[in-house]
């Protein structure tokens, strides 16, 4: 199984463009700062991965007329998927069989809850009431590129996005689609900060994935998007080939609504199905993408997972990338996706910022300095509530 | 492979859960929000757990459970749910407590059930199922994306069988959202007929239907999926054409319909899609289902129940016929709906022999 990688777009934290991403990925530059968009009595307590433009910026540079309804993730979706779609050199979308599949846990939550009561006096906010569901924000992005066809969101918490690549992939494969966008868009609300807090596992400092000392996830908010063709798509147009899926699965952890396994079950099951799709080994992974959140219970359970799968001696190596852009949740595996490619085009193993001090349960080092050196295959995971595991693994071209 | 509708649960307006298909079925034309019937949840919960569940959750769990049990599935190959809105209860209750509390004070228990696939999380955890386990959240084609996905693993060989299912629920806060936003009929007009309604907004309602889905005949198997394809946006002037692709592409063209179901839901100002269709299909039975399930944006799966329920029996309940043409068989029928003229789904069921 394989699925060429043609196209690619993000915005996050540390950067609004691929080349920006990267840029700050290989100099360790992390953007976890307090938060300015949001008006919240947590401002002081906690850190947060935001995009520094405002709603009114990225309204002005998608061009949107003075009386659009887009919420933030809306916003950032179409902003990330304009750029996926002219990076794959595509000019006329609905000439083939295009579809877009993209994912949001949080979709128009920042405006409900911005006018929660106002809604009811202020007859300008109205347009709003239609702009809460994920629906809503596939739409939007479908209408900024003009893709008429199948277009859905999955939305199975912080794994969606990599369910998104994985369902875009199969509809390739069984020859649904030509080519198709997918990935994952979330914009900080108010609703998510309060709910990671509540579960207390949100650091008041820098997440430190891995570290015996982590003390929990910094939110973040993010969109990017990658475009997937098939073979014959790539053939006919001589598609550059950035990258190719060549593997994913998902299994149900079945353990708990919010914690995940003490054995990592879910992930591990994740990742072997990605591996006996992909007709790999373990020992064919250079890099791991972790999902490594920094929760004292995702990195144990995680790093748990992974030793099942390759053995403590032999994990390859691998970092937590949450350090640089914070918990982008929905978002996470199609952020994650770009950074796995860029790892494979580049030949770089991202450093696991922020960590000191091993895990006194297994001996797992992260790799904390960058690292150059020939990669064929990286594996990246995310976890999702309701015990949501999903691996997906990307192969050089 | 092919692909078998083998079991549903459907907790819905009507009286779903329980009895022969539509033998309990009622109108309300005096109501512009339908809340579900419940069903006896003593049956499968204990008070303490039914109290603290939502009652999507609790109409998810009940509709699976009957459905699995037609089916005599006891471990799906893949849980597959679509929901429009989500888990809305527990998410506007956490809102509002933000809002109210100015962000202190709060409890993660809502928080936790907020999340969009709670529905078919807590259905793995009780079955211990560690398979697939995906959740749609894509307006009026949320279920339409699980049958689609459900139908591909059963195609391509990846599963045997699928569990799919569609939840979405009612709160008074979203109703009053979508009564402000003129999605709801106003009240005002005190009946709300579905049927040539010339009124905007709609009825709304809310429920859960589940199904079983596998590629193997059983004895209770209702219909075969042959195939199901979503559109997001099409022109009104081509859609008559797309009909005819859909089925063209299943080797069946309009006259092979046997009955036409579409979503017609009384929303005015978006019934020209559905008078394009109908008028396409004029020389076909046709039925409708929104004046007794509500709008929601899985509606479209207690359609799906509809449609599945009248091959079975051959027969269609005067309750639901839009216009006077019957047939003597029904072998082949199309599902339409969309929403808002967004959307679109087709869906196309055929009779099977059980073996």
């Amino acid at each position: 199984m394989k699925v060429a990688i043609t196209g690619m777009g993000i915005i996050s934290a540390i950067g609004n463009s691929v080349e920006e991403n990267y840029h700050a990925l290989i100099n360790s530059e992390k953007a976890i700062t307090r938060i300015e968009n949001i008006r919240t009595v947590h401002a002081d307590v906690i850190k947060v991965g935001e995009i520094k433009k405002t709603n009114a910026e990225l309204i002005e540079a998608l061009g949107l007329p003075a009386d659009n309804n887009f919420t933030r993730t809306a916003l950032l979706g179409a902003f990330a998927a304009k750029q996926a779609v002219k990076d794959a050199g595509i000019s006329d979308i609905n000439e083939y069989k295009t579809g877009l599949i993209s994912a949001t846990s949080v979709g128009g939550m920042d405006t409900t809850e911005k006018h929660y009561y106002d809604y009811f006096t202020d007859e300008s906010l109205v347009k709003y009431i239609s702009a809460h569901d994920g629906g809503d924000v596939a739409q939007k992005i479908a209408e900024q590129i003009g893709l008429k066809g199948l277009v859905t969101t999955i939305s199975t918490a912080c794994s969606s996005a990599a369910n998104a690549i994985m369902l875009g992939a199969r509809l390739i494969n069984a020859g649904k689609l030509d080519r198709v966008i997918v990935g994952g868009t979330d914009g900080l609300a108010k609703f998510t900060i309060n709910g990671f807090k509540t579960l207390m596992i949100l650091t008041d400092s820098y997440n430190t994935p891995f570290d015996n000392n982590r003390k929990g996830l910094n939110l973040g908010e993010a969109a990017a998007f990658l475009v997937l063709e098939s073979d014959a798509m790539v053939k006919k147009a001589n598609k550059k080939v950035l990258a190719y899926v060549s593997g994913f699965g998902n299994a149900n952890d079945a353990f708990h609504q919010t914690a995940s396994s003490e054995n990592g079950e879910g992930a591990y099951l994740a990742m072997q199905k990605a591996f006996k799709l992909a007709n790999l080994k373990p020992s064919d992974i250079d890099y791991i993408n972790m999902h490594g959140t920094a929760t004292p219970n995702n990195d144990l359970s995680e790093g748990r997972a992974v030793i099942r799968v390759f053995g403590e001696e032999n994990v390859p190596d691998f970092s937590s990338t949450k350090a640089f852009t914070g918990h982008t949740l929905a978002a996470a595996a199609a952020i994650e996706a770009v950074y796995s490619v860029l790892a494979l085009q580049n030949g770089v193993v991202y450093p696991n910022l922020n960590f000191e001090t091993p895990m006194e349960e297994f001996n797992l080092i992260p790799q904390t300095t960058i690292k150059y050196k020939n990669i064929e295959h990286v594996l990246s995971n995310s976890f999702g509530f309701g015990g949501n595991c999903s691996t997906v693994i990307f192969s050089k071209s | 492979m092919k692909t078998y509708i083998n079991g549903i649960g459907c907790v819905s307006a009507q009286k779903t859960f329980e009895g022969d298909f539509a033998s309990a079925f009622e109108t309300h034309e005096n109501l512009n929000v339908l809340s579900v019937e419940a069903p006896p949840y003593k049956d499968y919960f204990s008070p303490i757990a039914a109290r603290r569940m939502a009652k999507g959750v609790k109409n998810g769990i009940v509709a699976s459970t009957i459905a699995m049990k037609e089916s005599g599935l006891e471990m799906p190959d893949a849980i597959i749910t679509g929901t429009g809105m989500g888990c809305i209860e527990d998410s506007d209750k956490f809102l509002k407590a933000i809002i109210d509390n100015n962000e202190e004070f709060l409890t993660p228990t809502s928080f936790i059930q907020s999340t969009h696939n709670t529905v078919a999380a807590q259905i793995a955890l009780g079955l211990q199922c560690k398979a697939y386990n995906f959740t749609y959240v894509n307006a009026a084609v949320s279920f339409e994306s699980a049958l689609l996905d459900a139908k591909l693993q059963i195609d391509e060989g990846e599963a045997n069988s699928t569990l799919i299912g569609a939840i979405d629920e009612m709160t008074d806060y979203t109703v009053s959202l979508f009564k402000l936003a003129g999605f709801i009929k106003k009240d005002s007009e005190a009946v709300f007929p579905v049927l040539d309604s010339k009124t905007s907004g709609t009825v709304f309602g809310e429920g859960a239907t589940f199904f079983v889905l596998e590629n193997t005949r059983k004895s209770s198997t209702y219909a075969e999926v042959k195939d199901v394809e979503i559109i997001n946006e099409i022109a009104l002037d081509l859609l008559a054409e797309k009909a005819e692709q859909f089925l063209k592409t299943n080797g069946l063209s309009v006259s092979d319909i046997d009955l036409l179901i579409t979503g017609i839901n009384g929303d005015a100002a978006f019934n020209d899609y559905y008078e394009a269709l109908t008028s396409q299909f004029a020389g076909t039975s046709q039925a409708y289902y929104k004046h007794l399930s509500g709008e929601y944006n899985t509606a479209s799966a207690f359609g799906l129940y509809v449609g599945a329920n009248i091959i079975r029996s051959q027969q269609v309940p005067q309750i639901l016929k839009s216009n006077n043409l019957s047939k003597p068989q029904y072998k082949h029928i199309l599902l339409y709906n969309q929403y808002r003229g967004i959307d679109h789904s087709f869906t196309l069921i055929s009779h099977v022999e059980t073996p």
